[in-house]
C-alpha cells in the first residue's frame, strides 16, 4: 500500500521543502540587518515586475532548464551526473567550432547545427565516465567531478593556446559572425506587437529548452529506451534479468544526459555572449542538481523550477544591486534548497507518512 | 636547474601538500567508515574563513584554529544527521554543503568586514609562522650578517640547504598534518576502534551482530573528518595564506579526494599521493610551460594532471581501487 496518495509526494514535499529553504534564508537575510519581506519584494519587482527581468529570469532559466533535465535523464537511469558543469563547457567548445569556423548563411541552421555541435560535445565528454563505470566500474560520481575539473583546464587551454585572436590579451575567442546572431525574445516578439526589453538576454533558445523538455517527456514515458532507462534506474538486477543491457543503457542514458548538458550552450555562448569565454557556464551545471531535485525528476517540474531558479538568479542580481546583502544568497538558498529535498529528504517525509497514516486508521 | 631551485621547489610541494594531506586524512576516516564525503571542499572552506575571521578579529591564531575546526564541525554533524540519521543520499549532501560553505562564507564576510567577501590581511600573531629549528638558516642570521636569507642559503653546503629550506622552517600544522599519517596508520590497524571503524565500512550488518553501534561509530568518523578538514582550512588561510578570499580552497578538497581514490584509502600511500599532487602544484606555480625538448607541456596538464591520474586509477588501469564495500549506503537495521 502507498503510505502517502502521489499528489503528497509530488507537490507537498518538495513545497515544504522549499518553504524549509525559504525560511532559513529569511533568517539568514535577518542576521544581515536587512527586511526578508521587503527583500523578496524587490526581488519579484526585479525578476518579475517588467519585461526586462522577465528577460533575464527566463534567460537563466533556460540554461538550468537543460542542465536540470541532463540531471534528470541520468538519474531516472540511477546515475548521479555531477559533471553537468563540464559537460556544458564541452558544449560551449562545440558552439564555438560550430559558429567561428563555418560562414553560415543563415541563424535558423546555425542554430540546428550549433545545437548539434554542443550536444555532440557534451555527449561525448559524458560518454568517458559512463565507458568507465559501465564496463570497469569506476564511480560514476567521482569521474564525472574530476572531468569538470578537466573541462576547465581544456577549456582554458584552447582559449589560451587556439580560439584567442592574436591581437587581444583576454583568454576568449573571437565575436562570432552576424550572421549567427539568435534573435532574442524582443526580435521574436516584436512582430507580434508584443513590446519586451531590447536589452534582455532571453533568445529563442528558450523555445529549444521548452522543445527539450517536452523530448525528454517524450523518451522517459513513451519510448521503450526510457522504458529501459526507467527499469534500469529502479532495479539493475531487474533489468538485467529482463535482457536490458546495463552497458547500453549507462552509456546512452549519460550521453543523453550530456548532450542536454552540453545544449546549454546555445542560450549562453551563442544566444548572449556571442563569443566563447571562460566560466562561460557559471555553475549552471550544478544548479541542474537542486532543479532536477526540486521538479522530482520530471521534465515539467524541471520545467518550473528552472524558473524558480532563474527567478531567484535575477532576483538575487537585483538584491545585490540595491541592498548589502550579496549575490552569494543565492547560493546559500541553492545549497539549502539541495539539502532539504535532496539529503535531508527523509527528515520531511517521515513525519508526514506518518500524519497520513494516522488519517488513514482515522477514516476506515 | 641547480640543486637549491630543485629544493625549493620541493620546499613549496610539502607547503601545497598540507592542506591536501590533511583534507585525504579526513575523507579516509569517512569513508573507511561507510560514510562518502564530497563535501571535503565545503568544510575546508568554512575552516579557512572561521579562522581567518577570529584570527583577525582577535589577534591570536590558536583561537582561529579553535573556530575553523568548530565550523568544521558543524558541517560534518550536518552531513552525519542529513546521511546517518535521516539515511539521505551522502553525495547529494555533499554537494549540498559544498554550496553552503561557498554562500555562507562570503555572505558573512560582506557582514562582518565589508572587503568584498574577504577578511582583512592577518599580521603576524595572527598567522602560524614558520618554526625556525636549531642551526638552520633563519631570519636571525640573516640580521645578525646583514645580508638576506637567500645569499646566506645561495652560500650553503647542500646538507644545510636541506635541512634550513626543506626541513625547518614550516609551520607547526605542517608538521601536524605528516605526523598524522603515522598516527592515523596506528589508529586504524593497530586499535580496537580503528578495527571497527574498518569493519563498519565493509559490513556493518556484522559490527552491529557483534553489539557494536554502527551509528556511533560513523559519528565518530565523520566527526574526526571535520576536526581534520577544519585543520586543513585554517592551515590555508592562516598558514599558507594570510587570510581568507572567496573560494580560496580552489578544488583542493576534490584533489584531496582524488589522492584518497589513488592511494586506495591508505594512510601512507595517501601522503604519497598529497605530495605527488603537491609537486605538480608546486611545479605549475614555478615555471608555467615546461620544455621537454620539442614539446612544450602547457601549464593547463599540470592543472589537470591530478584528475587525469584519478580517472586512469579507477579506471583499473594501473591497480584497481575498490571503494570500502558498505560506502555510500545508509544503515538500515533488520532489513
Amino acid at each position: 500500500m502507498e503510505k502517502m496518495p502521489k499528489w503528497a509526494d509530488v507537490v507537498l514535499i518538495p513545497l515544504i521543502s522549499l518553504l524549509l529553504a525559504a525560511g532559513l534564508s529569511a533568517l539568514v537575510i535577518l542576521a544581515i540587518g536587512e527586511d526578508p519581506v521587503a527583500a523578496v519584494k524587490l526581488m519579484v519587482d526585479g525578476a518579475l515586475g517588467s519585461s526586462y527581468g522577465w528577460g533575464y529570469t527566463l534567460y537563466y532559466a533556460t540554461n538550468f532548464m537543460f542542465t536540470g533535465l541532463a540531471v534528470a535523464v541520468a538519474a531516472h537511469a540511477g546515475l548521479f551526473n555531477i559533471g553537468g558543469e563540464g559537460q556544458a563547457m564541452l558544449g560551449g567548445l562545440g558552439v564555438a567550432m560550430v559558429c567561428l569556423f563555418i560562414p553560415w548563411p543563415h541563424w535558423t541552421l546555425a542554430l540546428l547545427f550549433a545545437t548539434l555541435g554542443a550536444g555532440l560535445f557534451g555527449a561525448a565528454w559524458a560518454a568517458i565516465p559512463a565507458y568507465l563505470q559501465a564496463k570497469r566500474g569506476s564511480h560514476i560520481v567521482i569521474t564525472t567531478i574530476m572531468f569538470n575539473f578537466i573541462a576547465a583546464a581544456v577549456l582554458n587551454y584552447m582559449l589560451v593556446n587556439v580560439l584567442k585572436p592574436a591581437s587581444s590579451m583576454d583568454p576568449a575567442s573571437a565575436r562570432f559572425s552576424e550572421a549567427v546572431h539568435l534573435p532574442s525574445l524582443h526580435e521574436l516578439l516584436a512582430p507580434l506587437g508584443i513590446a519586451f526589453s531590447k536589452s534582455a538576454p532571453a533568445n529563442v533558445s528558450l523555445l529549444v529548452a521548452i522543445v527539450a523538455c517536452l523530448a525528454v517527456w517524450l523518451l522517459i514515458w513513451r519510448t521503450s529506451l526510457g522504458f529501459e532507462i526507467r527499469s534500469f534506474g529502479k532495479s539493475e538486477a531487474g533489468a538485467r534479468y529482463a535482457g536490458i543491457s546495463p552497458v547500453k543503457i549507462t552509456i546512452i542514458a549519460m550521453m543523453i544526459s550530456g548532450a542536454l548538458a552540453g545544449m546549454m550552450a546555445i542560450n549562453n555562448v551563442m544566444g548572449e555572449a556571442e563569443r566563447l569565454v571562460l566560466n562561460a557556464t557559471e555553475g549552471a551545471g550544478f544548479i541542474g542538481i537542486a532543479v532536477a531535485l526540486m521538479g522530482r525528476n520530471h521534465p515539467f517540474g524541471v520545467f518550473l523550477a528552472a524558473i524558480l531558479f532563474g527567478f531567484l538568479y535575477q532576483g538575487g542580481a537585483e538584491l545585490a544591486l540595491w541592498t548589502k546583502i550579496p549575490r552569494e544568497l543565492i547560493v546559500v538558498i541553492q545549497a539549502l534548497v539541495i539539502l532539504f529535498t535532496g539529503a535531508l529528504d527523509n527528515m520531511v517525509r517521515i513525519p508526514l507518512e506518518k500524519i497520513f497514516l494516522a488519517f488513514r486508521k482515522e477514516a476506515s | 636547474m641547480d640543486f637549491l631551485t630543485l629544493i625549493q621547489v620541493l620546499d613549496s610541494t610539502v607547503r601545497l601538500a598540507t592542506p591536501l594531506l590533511l583534507a585525504c586524512l579526513a575523507g579516509l576516516y569517512s569513508e573507511r567508515a561507510g560514510i562518502f564525503d564530497i563535501g571535503l571542499e565545503g568544510k575546508m572552506l568554512m575552516a579557512a574563513f572561521f579562522s581567518a575571521a577570529i584570527a583577525a578579529s582577535t589577534g591570536n591564531v590558536w583561537l582561529g584554529l579553535l573556530a575553523g575546526i568548530g565550523s568544521s564541525l558543524v558541517l560534518a554533524a550536518l552531513h552525519g544527521v542529513a546521511s546517518i540519521t535521516f539515511r539521505g543520499n551522502q553525495l547529494i549532501s555533499g554537494v549540498a554543503i559544498n554550496f553552503l560553505a561557498a554562500g555562507l562564507t562570503v555572505l558573512i564576510a560582506q557582514d562582518w568586514f565589508k572587503q568584498g567577501g574577504r577578511t582583512p590581511s592577518l599580521l603576524s600573531g595572527g598567522r602560524f609562522e614558520g618554526l625556525e629549528w636549531p642551526f638552520a638558516i633563519g631570519p636571525q642570521d640573516a640580521e645578525a650578517t646583514g645580508t638576506p636569507v637567500s645569499q646566506l642559503m645561495k652560500a650553503a653546503n647542500p646538507v644545510q640547504q636541506v635541512y634550513s629550506e626543506l626541513i625547518s622552517g614550516h609551520s607547526i600544522l605542517v608538521y601536524l598534518a605528516f605526523l598524522a599519517v603515522p598516527a592515523t596508520w596506528w589508529i586504524l590497524y593497530r586499535t580496537r576502534f580503528g578495527l571497527r571503524l574498518r569493519a563498519v565500512g565493509e559490513n556493518p550488518a556484522a559490527v552491529d551482530t557483534a553489539g557494536v553501534s554502527v551509528v556511533g561509530l560513523r559519528f565518530a568518523a565523520v566527526a574526526i573528518c571535520g576536526l581534520l578538514c577544519g585543520v586543513a582550512g585554517a592551515y590555508l588561510a592562516t598558514a599558507l595564506q594570510a587570510g581568507f578570499v572567496k573560494d580560496m580552497t580552489a578544488g583542493r578538497g576534490f584533489i584531496a579526494l582524488a589522492a584518497l581514490i589513488f592511494a586506495k584509502w591508505r594512510p601512507w600511500q595517501a601522503m604519497g599521493a598529497c605530495l605527488l599532487f603537491g609537486l605538480l602544484q608546486a611545479v605549475a606555480l614555478r615555471f608555467q610551460n615546461i620544455e621537454l625538448g620539442p614539446i612544450v607541456v602547457p601549464v593547463q596538464i599540470m592543472d589537470a594532471l591530478p584528475y587525469i591520474l584519478t580517472v586512469v586509477i579507477l579506471a583499473g588501469f594501473v591497480g584497481k581501487a575498490i571503494p570500502p564495500r558498505a560506502g555510500g549506503e545508509p544503515y538500515v537495521k533488520e532489513r
